[in-house]
């Protein structure tokens, strides 16, 4: 067990180094296989009326003269030793983990996302307990009542939800609740939970149930599913034999076996949600990763898209290597060598 | 029929008759509504257990021997207003120590489950939930029905794994459903349904799934459990040997209808029926030559939608073409060959004998 766990953390930083070289890769060296010269790429950074020697300088500035692996090696050296950068004005320390700087804002990018990580951590912790709670109830009472109109009206609205956008769904709820009801938070809130729980969880209630809606219909029908799949099982029926009333018999034989998948989609869910829920986000004006890393891609900020990608890579791995071991405690047949 | 009469024909031993039976099941039927028509899983069925005896059910698959003990727990889902939910139609009586129990609330009825009737089930894996420890699994079925304490549950839990035979109880009763071999797993599911000390005890196909080594343990379990409880059981199975093991009364069932019904003494010696001859003669045995043919019967069970007419056997029957026509149209009913021992067959008592003795007897 220990063993395995050591294992999986050695894969997970193997996999973190893998994707630092790909994603460094696709926005460094792509660009220069299609054609383009270290002053075209640094002309981006540089106001439309500089020099050509403006340019000149700022590419040497940004080492786009050095070769690619030099340019990695760089900047993988900046995020465990740190790094001193000269921008002309004088030089800056950036101490590790240095994710470099904006090339544009010259903003050191590892501050930047510590600053906006706790919006979209907020956002995701509410938004995944309302879709979890919602989906699975809504999931055990359907299948306890397949056929039904609740169940037909459940799974109706299930559909609407998966198939139905947040930048949609968002929008009329925004405009209905927060601005003809008046009783949401409009958008662009956020007030950071130690300074207020109260105003923390009004600022935030409308993006949680819109990121809830999407969810809690595709876990509504996981759980359903899973259901009807083991009410079915023998062990049911034992259940039954022994006497315990029909609420134990399905909150507890029969939800335990239908959890197992649920879970599991779970903790990959809220793993790539971590890493920014970009549309939720920039639906609400909400600063988080995810509307960070939108904006670095709009503006081509290197250094704050690589930065990004980077946390939201080790969100995904972090849960994915929760997920798998967890699975030894959801499902004891489960043993992890 | 009335009920009294068919009361009647449940005819036991002398000396039984002035007590009341522990379990008494009269004109049971259980029939399913489906799209392709009304099952008729059990059509009628009639017999009782005396507590400290143990009636051994047998039949082919889909002779509605597990359909009757889930209609005597109490397990079948009832027909819900909801016409996608597909239910059991239930009728009949069934007389737990005198209590009727069609007639009660399924919440009653669940009281009694696990309580005073407990049921052991074919494939202990399947049956036992793999997400919980066994001894949890247990202790859930002692507490629900005893107002006790986890500590002393568990306790009682350790005891009971012990007393069906599992080496080290306090240590194992903490693994896993799949960390026991299949023996141990049918003991601890026997462990389970024994919890609460039941006066009727199902056992379902107990020893199917077992290698034969094992079965013959847990049959000695079953055994030795029933004279300390001084408990009923019934005894579904398909296996002959293992009703001659246990049995004190057979049943034999056929596309849900009782074909014959009496001691194991009698059933063995002095089987009645053509189709319970069948099931006799369809035992391999080593003390007869490999040339002889097995008595098999011909043909497959009927469907319980399309029940043949008259008596539901004679389609596979060699002995349907005596009794002019009969079989085809007239259901044969229960009738007594001698005291305690009753079948359902047109043949005349006269033909029956000789074809006993010319035909079946000495192949068997």
């Amino acid at each position: 067990m220990f063993a395995y766990i050591v294992r999986r953390l050695l894969w997970a930083v193997g996999l973190l180094f893998v994707l630092s070289v790909v994603t460094f890769s696709i926005f460094y060296l792509v660009p220069r296989w299609a054609g383009a010269s270290p002053e075209t790429l640094a002309a981006r950074y540089v106001g439309r009326t500089a020099t050509e020697e403006t340019v000149h300088l700022t590419a040497e500035r940004l080492g786009f003269f050095d070769p690619v692996p030099v340019q990695y090696w760089n900047w993988i050296k900046a995020v465990f030793a740190g790094a001193e950068y000269d921008y002309g004005s004088g030089v800056e320390n950036c101490p590790a983990p240095c994710l470099g700087y904006s090339f544009i804002t010259r903003q050191a990018v590892w501050p930047e996302l510590l600053d906006r990580a706790p919006v979209t951590i907020s956002l995701v912790i509410g938004a995944s307990l309302i879709w979890l709670i919602a989906g699975i109830s809504v999931g055990v009472i359907s299948a306890l009542r397949r056929g039904t109109v609740f169940d037909r009206g459940a799974m109706g609205v299930a559909l609407a939800g998966v198939s139905l956008p947040i930048f949609f769904t968002g929008l009329i709820a925004l405009a209905f609740f927060s601005y003809r009801l008046r009783i949401t938070a409009p958008g662009g809130q956020f007030v950071p939970f130690r300074e207020n729980p109260a105003l923390w969880a009004y600022s935030l209630l409308l993006p949680w149930i819109t990121l809830a809606f999407l969810f809690s219909a595709q876990y509504a029908r996981l759980t359903r599913a899973g259901m009807l799949e083991t009410m079915t099982e023998d062990y049911i029926r034992t259940a039954r034999a022994k006497g315990l009333p029909e609420r134990t018999v399905v909150l507890k034989h029969g939800l335990r076996g239908a959890l197992t998948p649920v879970l599991t989609i779970f903790g990959l869910d809220v793993g790539l949600l971590l890493g920014g829920a970009v549309l939720t986000e920039k639906t609400f004006s909400l600063n988080g990763l995810g509307k960070y890393g939108y904006d670095a891609i709009v503006a081509g900020d290197l250094p704050k898209i690589l930065g990004v990608t980077l946390v939201a890579g080790f969100f995904v791995i972090l849960s994915n290597l929760i997920v798998d071991l967890a699975y030894g405690v959801i499902d004891p047949r489960v043993r992890l060598e | 029929m009335t009920t009294a009469a068919l009361r009647d024909l449940v005819t036991r031993s002398p000396e039984q008759a002035d007590q009341q039976p522990f379990l008494e099941v009269v004109d049971l039927k259980v029939h399913f509504s489906t799209d392709d028509g009304l099952v008729k899983s059990v059509d009628g069925l009639s017999f009782a257990v005396d507590r400290g005896r143990t009636l051994g059910i047998v039949g082919e698959s889909g002779s509605g021997k597990s359909v009757t003990s889930l209609a005597i727990m109490g397990l079948h889902s009832r027909p819900t207003s909801e016409k996608s939910r597909p239910g059991a139609q239930l009728s009949g009586e069934i007389f737990l120590d005198g209590e009727e129990l069609l007639s009660k609330t399924p919440e009653y009825v669940r009281g009694l489950r696990g309580k005073r009737m407990a049921m052991i089930f074919q494939d202990p894996l399947s049956a036992m939930n793999p997400y919980y420890p066994v001894g949890k699994q247990i202790v859930e079925a002692y507490r629900i029905h005893n107002p006790v304490t986890t500590k002393a549950a568990r306790k009682h839990a350790i005891d009971l794994l012990g007393r069906v035979g599992i080496p080290e109880p306090s240590r194992r009763i903490d693994a896993y459903p799949h960390q026991f071999s299949g023996g141990m797993r049918q003991r601890a599911m026997i462990a389970m349904a024994l919890s609460c000390d039941p006066e009727l005890l199902i056992a379902d196909e107990p020893t199917t799934a077992l290698d034969v080594t094992v079965q013959a343990q847990i049959l000695d379990l079953i055994r030795d459990l029933q004279r300390e409880f001084n408990s009923s059981v019934i005894l579904i199975t398909h296996d002959l040997g293992v009703v001659a093991e246990l049995a004190d009364d057979v049943l034999v069932m056929y596309a849900g209808r009782a074909m014959e019904y009496g001691s194991a003494e009698q059933l063995f010696n002095r089987p009645a029926h053509p189709y319970t001859w069948g099931l006799l003669g369809s035992i391999p045995r080593f003390d007869r030559n490999r040339s002889e043919r097995l008595l098999a019967i011909k043909g497959t069970p009927p469907s319980l939608i399309h029940v043949p007419p008259g008596c539901p056997f004679h389609p596979r029957c060699a002995y349907a073409g005596r009794n002019s026509g009969r079989s085809e149209e007239e259901r044969p009913e229960l009738v007594p060959v001698e005291p305690g021992h009753t079948v359902a067959c047109h043949l005349s008592r006269v033909e029956r004998e000789q074809i006993w003795e010319h035909e079946i007897a000495r192949r068997l």
